[in-house]
């Protein structure tokens, strides 16, 4: 009979069957990133919000901690195959941000400090658990994890989930983003190994 | 502006996907900068590899000057933030 360890997770035997296909677990928060850290303090942080007419609606920080936030635990699963569970957040979820701005927009290019880009549809920010997430394990988001603020969409690989967020452009048109324009998945659902185009 | 701990490397650790592409070693070429118009070479770029690919950076404002990823057996490349390369071949 052989043992196999599972650490000090804690966790159940159905850990398995939350890792997607193709990843493995990992207990590290990895840092990847394609430049240098931005270093964005709370009080000069802010998100333009970009309406179908170009109209644009600035979130200042002040704004943030006055809209309804929430506590939450999530897996987050990176297209480099690293996942990892049961990750406790703190954020504003993206509908609440939007409000009735995203009626009509059918996705939305999502804009970052640093000049990253990526691509959602509205679906995906609006009617499932998408956050501007701000508190990681109950302490401020560091900057090597996207803060002051970040989005956080965990049903899709974590490209998605842009650090460093300050914008949320409205179309009615797919957009690709930065990585997106350089062969990765428009959409990026970990659950059916959509990494690259064409999956 | 920006942090020390960002996990950059200079270009030489770039040199596999490079030679993939321009089947030579291009670390040593030069490489204009299509936002401040510095010139640097390859190996002298700040270079991160740690994302879905790898991006080389001017040294001098830090824009991007190639972006370039591996899709299974098809290497992906954007030099678009780039002036010129001057690449050595004799």
């Amino acid at each position: 009979m052989s043992v196999i360890s599972r650490g000090f997770g804690g966790r159940g035997d159905n850990d398995d069957a939350r890792i997607p296909p193709g990843q493995h677990e990992t207990y590290d928060f990895p840092v990847l990133s394609a430049g240098p850290t931005p270093a964005v303090s709370r009080e000069e942080w802010g998100l333009d919000v970009t309406d179908l007419d170009g109209a644009v609606t600035r979130w200042g920080w002040p704004d943030l901690m006055r809209a309804p936030s929430e506590e939450f635990t999530v897996d987050i699963h990176c297209v480099t195959t690293w996942s990892k569970l049961d990750t406790s957040w703190r954020g504003v979820r993206v509908r609440d941000v939007l409000g009735d701005l995203a009626t009509e927009a059918e996705y939305a290019l999502v804009r970052c400090y640093g000049g990253y880009t990526t691509n959602l549809p509205i679906g995906d920010l609006v009617d499932r658990d998408a956050w501007i997430a701000y508190e990681y394990e109950g302490d401020d988001l560091e900057s090597a994890h996207g803060g002051p603020a970040r989005l956080l969409v965990p049903h899709l690989y974590l490209w998605k989930s842009a650090k460093w967020i300050n914008g949320i452009e409205l179309h009615l048109d797919d957009e690709p983003g930065f990585w997106e324009t350089l062969g990765y998945h428009e959409y990026g659902d970990p659950w059916l190994e959509q990494r690259y185009v064409g999956d | 502006m920006h942090e020390d701990n960002d996990h950059r490397v200079d270009g030489n650790a770039a040199a596999g996907i490079l030679r993939e592409v321009f089947a030579s070693d291009v670390t040593t070429a030069r490489v204009v900068c299509g936002h401040c118009t510095a010139g640097t070479s390859v190996a002298e770029t700040k270079t991160y590899l740690a994302g879905p690919g790898s991006i080389l950076r001017c040294p001098g404002c830090d824009a991007i000057l190639a972006r370039i990823t591996k899709i299974r057996d098809t290497v992906w490349l954007d030099l678009s933030g780039s002036a010129s390369w001057q690449i050595h071949t004799g």
